[in-house]
């Protein structure tokens, strides 16, 4: 009994610490994200929870004003249901949208490795070799690929289609250690270097085809059907071969642009461009094939590059760029000098910016559209606040009367709108966390039960739907969920501060 | 006379659409500490709006109003808040209690708005105790935890009183005390606005009713908008 007179008499105080320190945290997972601040967390938030009690508990009529007008206005259901609306929408798009972005970004890094010394020609460049053997002395690399990129025609032996495909020539053996390419084979996910050795003749020359390029069944969940061994098919490709100037190989140089090979694997990348278009075949062989096999000069298309960490990406492409300029002034005497001065060393985002930047673009416009629904928020909230103080206007009378500041009016409904914000954006965000921890089971459920799939594996590259909560989203959201808010109740409150407490008191008397 | 507040020729009109609508033609007023006075006159007469501009609650368009030798509408802002929170007390017809808080709560009031935040922290156990003798004073300390909504006429008032007490202003302004209320009730306030005088509150008190103004020390008529 004595402890609930005590919480009963310190209920204010209890309710300013809890505000504190649900923002504390939330404002601690901001700062926790920022690199700038990493080191000094602890005091920071510490300070920062230890000066925002004090002033809760100090100020508390205002705060016991604001909660006492928070818990009895009905009105209030109406402003905090707005702002958990809002940010439950919000948390969930773009923590969905978040992720696809992130997901489909990672998939171009690890489809291309860290960094891209390449070219858009499709000559190639001379002197690969020299240079990887170059760029495998710095201390920051840990693998290079060397790669021929082209195009082609695809076709099947007795068959009357064909369809034009890319052409990516490697040795699996280096692309593996560079790139995720190992992880997108299916039967030779174990021993990635042996992709191009067909099961069913290790003899015939093998090549991987992007898995959306060949007829093949999905499940609902997204899984490919396959074979328990990779089907005996033989492929026709055909390329274009080049001669160091550009020009179209002539039939009599002795040059084989066609060539049969044997279906050895699939490559599932997750990059809808790449599955339905790409076809990987043994280095070598694409090089003969487009005309890169000089016996003087042999010629790739790029050599992609893994550095042994992740940080520093800039600091490392700009290494390779240093090495590539002085590499390129040593070769500039040399036989076909002038296709390095097409070569561009660039990182892996700068390499698949084309792709990336269009999703980038679409979550900016998302982020935009959002930034109006908060706006709609902040819009019902001053409606709410116009209405609240409308009602409340006796009180700023005799709040006046007694002393009270024009801010410390301000403050109070301040408080009043921090408090909705707070609570909606805790009810909103816990709804969307909750959702989000579910959605796939509940995906999985309502497919179940009533066959209907939100996410159709068939059609989207993603397995899941993403639902990585991350806690700088959800403290950004919430912060600006009571941000708005208070946004909201500023204008009302200012005007109904700026009025005469006689003038206010005078009307309520009538 | 050791004065407390004078009032100089004070002017106070208001705008009735194309009409302008002398209230106060120049009022002279002065009020001795420790006085109990009533100010009187007919409805319209400009009784609430003198009060006002006394208390700092509005202002006069001419004319001015000495607190302790020191004018009010030379006061800023801050000032003013300071003025209105620590040297005078209101207590209105109508109470004007807040509703959401507790009876206790509202004597608090003054005391919380008073202080700076440290200010309040460390006063507050004082500050506690000092509104619990004010509502035992007006008879108010069994219904300490109770709303506004929950008391009658009579024990709002006496509420009010002991909220425009709490920081022991010097004067206290009270407007139609007894108005909203029915002479036993009514004469049960005015006791303890007496009782208070007693122990050396100045109190000016503006009613119509002259059986009400008949009990103070000092009856102040006004008429068309000048004091008779």
């Amino acid at each position: 009994m004595h402890l609930l007179k005590l919480i009963k008499r310190y209920f204010f105080e209890i309710v300013a610490c809890s505000v504190s320190v649900v923002l504390g945290i939330l404002l601690g997972l901001v700062i926790y994200r920022l690199p700038w601040v990493g080191r000094y967390l602890e005091w920071a938030m510490g300070l920062f929870l230890a000066a925002y009690i004090a002033v809760c508990i100090l100020v508390s009529y205002r705060l016991k004003l604001a909660t006492h007008y928070f818990l009895r206005r009905p009105i209030s259901i109406l402003a905090v249901v707005a702002v958990s609306l809002c940010v439950f929408i919000v948390l969930v798009v773009m923590t969905v949208m978040n992720g696809l972005v992130s997901e489909f970004r990672e998939k171009n890094h690890s489809f291309v490795g860290d960094c891209v010394v390449s070219t858009d020609s499709l000559v190639g460049f001379p002197y690969y070799e020299e240079f990887s053997a170059e760029l495998r002395k710095l201390k920051s690399v840990e693998a290079v690929s060397a790669v021929v990129h082209s195009f082609g025609l695809l076709t099947q032996r007795g068959a009357d289609w064909n369809m034009g495909i890319e052409i990516m020539g490697i040795d699996p053996s280096d692309h593996v250690r560079v790139t995720g390419f190992g992880e997108t084979l299916f039967y030779h996910r174990g021993s990635p270097e042996n992709a191009f050795v067909p099961d069913y003749d290790a003899e015939a020359t093998g090549c991987v085809v992007g898995i959306d390029m060949m007829p093949r069944s999905r499940s609902r969940s997204g899984e490919y059907y396959h074979t328990p061994r990779p089907q005996q098919i033989e492929l026709i490709i055909s390329c274009f071969p080049l001669t160091a100037r550009g020009a179209l190989a002539k039939a009599d140089m002795g040059i084989v642009n066609t060539k049969s090979f044997h279906y050895s694997d699939d490559s599932h990348s997750g990059l809808v461009k790449v599955d339905g278009n790409m076809i990987y075949i043994p280095f070598g062989v694409a090089q003969q094939m487009c005309g890169m096999d000089d016996p003087d000069h042999p010629r790739a298309s790029a050599i992609h590059i893994r550095f042994k960490t992740r940080n520093g990406l800039g600091e490392n492409v700009a290494a390779v760029r240093l090495l590539w300029n002085s590499f390129v002034e040593a070769k500039s005497d040399s036989g076909q000098a002038e296709l390095l001065s097409g070569v561009r060393v660039q990182s892996w985002i700068e390499n698949r910016r084309s792709y990336i930047a269009p999703m980038e673009k679409e979550q900016t416009m998302l982020i935009f559209l959002f930034l109006m629904l908060g706006l709609i928020t902040v819009f019902v909230i001053f409606v709410v606040f116009y209405m609240v103080i409308s009602h409340k206007s006796k009180d700023i009378g005799i709040l006046r009367s007694i002393g009270v500041s024009r801010a410390g009016v301000v403050q109070v409904f301040g408080y009043y709108a921090a408090l909705v914000g707070l609570v909606g954006a805790a009810a909103g965000g816990a709804a969307a966390c909750v959702l989000l921890v579910n959605v796939n089971n509940l995906e999985d459920w309502l497919f179940a039960r009533y066959g209907f799939q939100l996410w159709d594996r068939s059609v989207y590259a993603i397995g899941a739907i993403p639902n990585d909560i991350d806690p700088v989203v959800v403290g950004a959201v919430v912060l600006s969920a009571i941000a708005a808010s208070i946004a909201g109740s500023l204008g009302p409150s200012v005007q109904a501060a700026r009025r005469r407490p006689v003038e206010i008191l005078q009307v309520n008397q009538l | 006379m050791d004065t407390i507040l004078k009032v100089n020729k004070l002017h106070k009109s208001y705008r009735m659409g194309q009409a302008r609508l002398d209230v106060l033609k120049g009022v002279d007023l002065e009020i001795a500490r420790g006085e109990f006075s009533a100010i009187v006159g007919a409805s319209g007469s400009g009784k609430s709006t003198l009060l006002h501009i006394m208390g700092g609650l509005d202002r006069a368009d001419k004319g001015h109003v000495e607190f302790d030798g020191r004018r009010i509408d030379r006061f800023g802002s801050g000032q003013l808040n300071r003025f209105r929170n620590k040297k005078v007390g209101f207590v209105f017809q109508f109470y004007h209690l807040l509703d959401e808080l507790t009876v206790v709560e509202n004597v608090l009031l003054p005391a919380m708005a008073g202080t700076g935040s440290i200010g309040w922290f460390a006063r507050r156990r004082s500050a506690r105790r000092r509104a619990g003798e004010l509502l035992d004073q007006v008879g108010l300390a069994d219904r300490m935890r109770h709303k506004p909504y929950q008391l009658s006429g009579g024990e709002r008032q006496r509420a009010a009183i002991a909220r425009a007490l709490m920081n022991e202003p010097e004067l206290l302004l009270a407007d139609e005390p007894t108005g909203n209320l029915d002479s036993k009730t009514g004469n049960g306030i005015l006791e303890v606005l007496e009782t208070l005088n007693r122990k050396g509150q100045t109190i000016v008190m503006v009613t119509h009713d002259d059986r009400m103004a008949g009990r103070t020390k000092r009856v102040i008529r006004l008429l068309d908008g000048r004091t008779v």
